[in-house]
């Protein structure tokens, strides 16, 4: 267990490194500080001065070491656009990603369950292919998409909720919250739920299939042998077995929704990350861009450590051959 | 000998060709797709306007809605845009270009990671390794976070001719990139599997070299995972190009596509002029279910132990 731990932080590690090396490639290939910072009107000496005194001419890799410091003392920079800490305003915009996230999240997990579950259970049955059928249209759809349907539907032709924006946001500390206001709460239904609908067609068939599995076990049939009812079979039995999966893929979900929410947040001009990096990628904002790219690293590192971690936890046959006994392109 | 020319015709005439006619909806979607494609390759002549080609548009017969609303006329079944452009001709022209990045982006995707993916599993060693950890790099990322930084990296560093001109190469480039890796853990992992069979072994005592070998013998026996994954990942590559045409990272307005045609008609989503972006929306939609159900249909029949 502990060379398990050692081998995934020690993984976690290279891919941090490599992309810290793409995030600094990114930040001094493209874009001139100097430029930016000094204006048009500049002389060459004045270019020269400062290249000198924001260390531009330093070896490579001084300079690197420099940025990762400064990375790790949460310094990211400052916004070629806004001239303002890129790291402020990340703070500022984290908790709208957050919530809509998490929020569609619980949408995905609320539907997705029950559906795979009835799908599992009466698998054959018309209405469980129906629903198959129709969790290949959840998947098809692009999330932009679905979010123009919604906002024609709720708000266009029925007027019901908001198209844009967070509605009123409540301080709490550092973090605002939408969570708290009726307006905020409006404002979330529809990002939130264009952004759950794929994912509710992924959780659907992920807890069909693993359902599915579950119930051909022997202790299953032992249990139907010894007379138990179908509804403790399914839901006692067998439904704690299948959640072991389900509980890990939706952390690695939850980074989908995080990258999805660019779209959501695009369409419903949400003020997250993802509309942050969108700006920043339409104005070529090299700092803020190459600061939401460690960042996005280092939250799926995290993310894919602690649940391959978790599922050595649950699944004890996962710890005697390391994580190298999965099946590959798994 | 294992020639995928001798392989293919036996394959068509037997279980495929059997399962295929089993499946009412392999049929469905194998039929709208059949239909989209030819209705797709002949847009130039069934189309009543030419989107490339501003003298086909009349600004007179702008803003026409669907011939069920009051003020629709045909022939313009759906409607008209801004520019008096019918929308089922732009759909197709639309859908045409979309199919085609789709296709190109899937086949860079092929190309780089079975290449890859066979170096990878053949070889092992440090090559593999490197291969291996780039993929597990990139897996770091959802492909469409890093397609859209290609492409919006590649409209900060272009001039605006140079964007106009390289627009489709760049979102096929951005697209295919950002999906090597799944090609790449495929072939990889079935190579694996192959390469100790006494086949392979029996080509290398024969003095088969290791590119021969890759080539005519592990290929062959890795190509049905490759084909399945490469039709579900059409339908990943069609809704990436739209989405990233949408935000405005992918192809310009002059080039029409489901996205783009989709991003011009949201700005009149709330003016009343729905079907200018919902019409977009749905073929877009048809499109990629149909991919996606042919595909899953596709998976099922070439596993042999689901059937």
């Amino acid at each position: 267990m502990i060379a398990l731990i050692a081998q995934r932080i020690a993984q976690a590690i290279v891919v941090l490194f490599v992309v810290s090396v793409l995030a600094f490639l990114l930040s001094t290939q493209i874009g001139d500080p100097v430029a930016s910072i000094l204006g048009l009107q500049a002389t060459p000496e004045d270019r020269l001065e400062l290249r000198a005194a924001l260390g531009l001419d330093d070896p490579w890799p001084t300079r690197y070491l420099e940025f990762v410091t400064n990375v790790l003392r949460g310094e990211l920079g400052v916004s070629y656009i806004t001239q303002r800490p890129v790291s402020e305003l990340i703070v500022e915009r984290l908790p709208a990603t957050f919530e809509l996230a998490g929020v569609a999240l619980l949408f995905s997990l609320g539907v997705g369950l029950p559906i795979g579950i009835y799908a599992a259970i009466n698998r054959g049955r018309w209405s469980a292919d129906a629903i198959l059928s129709l969790s290949v249209i959840g998947v098809s759809v692009p999330t932009f998409v679905i979010a123009i349907l919604l906002i024609f539907l709720f708000s266009v032709t029925l007027g019901w909720l908001p198209s844009f924006g967070r509605g009123q946001v409540v301080q709490v500390g550092w973090w605002t919250t939408g969570l708290l206001t009726p307006s905020g709460l409006k404002a979330l239904i529809m990002p939130a739920a264009a952004l759950a609908v794929s994912q509710v067609a992924l959780v659907a068939r992920l807890v069909r299939a693993e359902m599915i599995e579950v119930l051909r076990a022997d202790y299953i049939r032992f249990a139907r042998a010894r007379g138990l009812k179908p509804r403790v079979i399914h839901l006692s039995l067998a439904l704690r077995n299948t959640l072991i999966p389900v509980i890990t893929v939706s952390g690695i979900q939850l980074g989908f929704l995080f990258a999805f929410a660019v779209v959501a947040e695009a369409v419903f001009q949400w003020p997250g990350i993802g509309l942050l990096f969108l700006q920043a990628l339409g104005s070529t904002d090299v700092p803020i861009i190459s600061a939401i790219l460690l960042l996005t690293a280092a939250f799926f590192v995290a993310i894919n450590t602690i649940v391959d971690l978790l599922y050595a936890v649950v699944d004890p046959r996962l710890r005697a051959g390391g994580l190298n006994g999965r099946p590959a392109g798994a | 000998m294992s020639d995928p020319s001798d392989t293919r015709p036996r394959l068509r005439d037997s279980d495929l060709l059997r399962a295929f006619m089993d499946s009412t909806q392999a049929m469905v979607a194998f039929l709208v797709l059949t239909l989209l494609i030819i209705a797709v390759l002949l847009a130039p002549f069934i189309a009543l306007t030419n989107p490339y080609d501003l003298a086909t548009l009349d600004l007179l017969n702008s803003r026409i809605p669907p011939v069920w609303i009051d003020g629709g006329e045909w022939p313009y079944l759906l409607g008209t845009d801004s520019q008096g452009a019918d929308m089922i001709s732009l759909i197709l022209y639309g859908m045409r270009t979309s199919l085609m990045v789709g296709v190109l982006a899937v086949m860079l995707s092929v190309t780089i990671g079975t290449i890859l993916g066979l170096i990878s599993g053949y070889f092992g060693g440090w090559a593999g390794t490197i291969i291996m950890r780039a993929a597990d790099v990139q897996f770091t990322f959802p492909a469409i976070i890093l397609a859209l930084l290609i492409g919006g990296l590649a409209k900060g560093v272009l001039t605006p001719t140079a964007q106009a001109q390289f627009a489709i190469p760049m979102v096929v480039l951005a697209l295919g990139i950002s999906h090597w890796p799944h090609f790449a853990r495929l072939v990889r992992g079935a190579v694996l599997v192959e390469r100790n069979k006494d086949y392979v072994a029996a080509a290398r005592l024969a003095g088969r070299g290791p590119f021969t070998i890759m080539r005519r013998h592990l290929l062959p026996n890795v190509v049905n995972p490759i084909a399945v994954l490469a039709t579900l990942d059409i339908a990943f590559a069609v809704m990436g190009e739209a989405t990233l045409s949408f935000l405005g990272f992918g192809l310009p307005p002059t080039e029409p596509s489901l996205g783009t045609l989709i991003r011009s008609g949201y700005n009149y989503l709330f003016s009343g002029e729905w079907w200018l972006v919902i019409f977009p929306a749905l073929a877009l939609m048809v499109l990629v279910v149909a991919v996606n159900l042919f595909g899953d249909w596709l998976r099922d029949a070439l596993n042999p132990q689901l059937r």
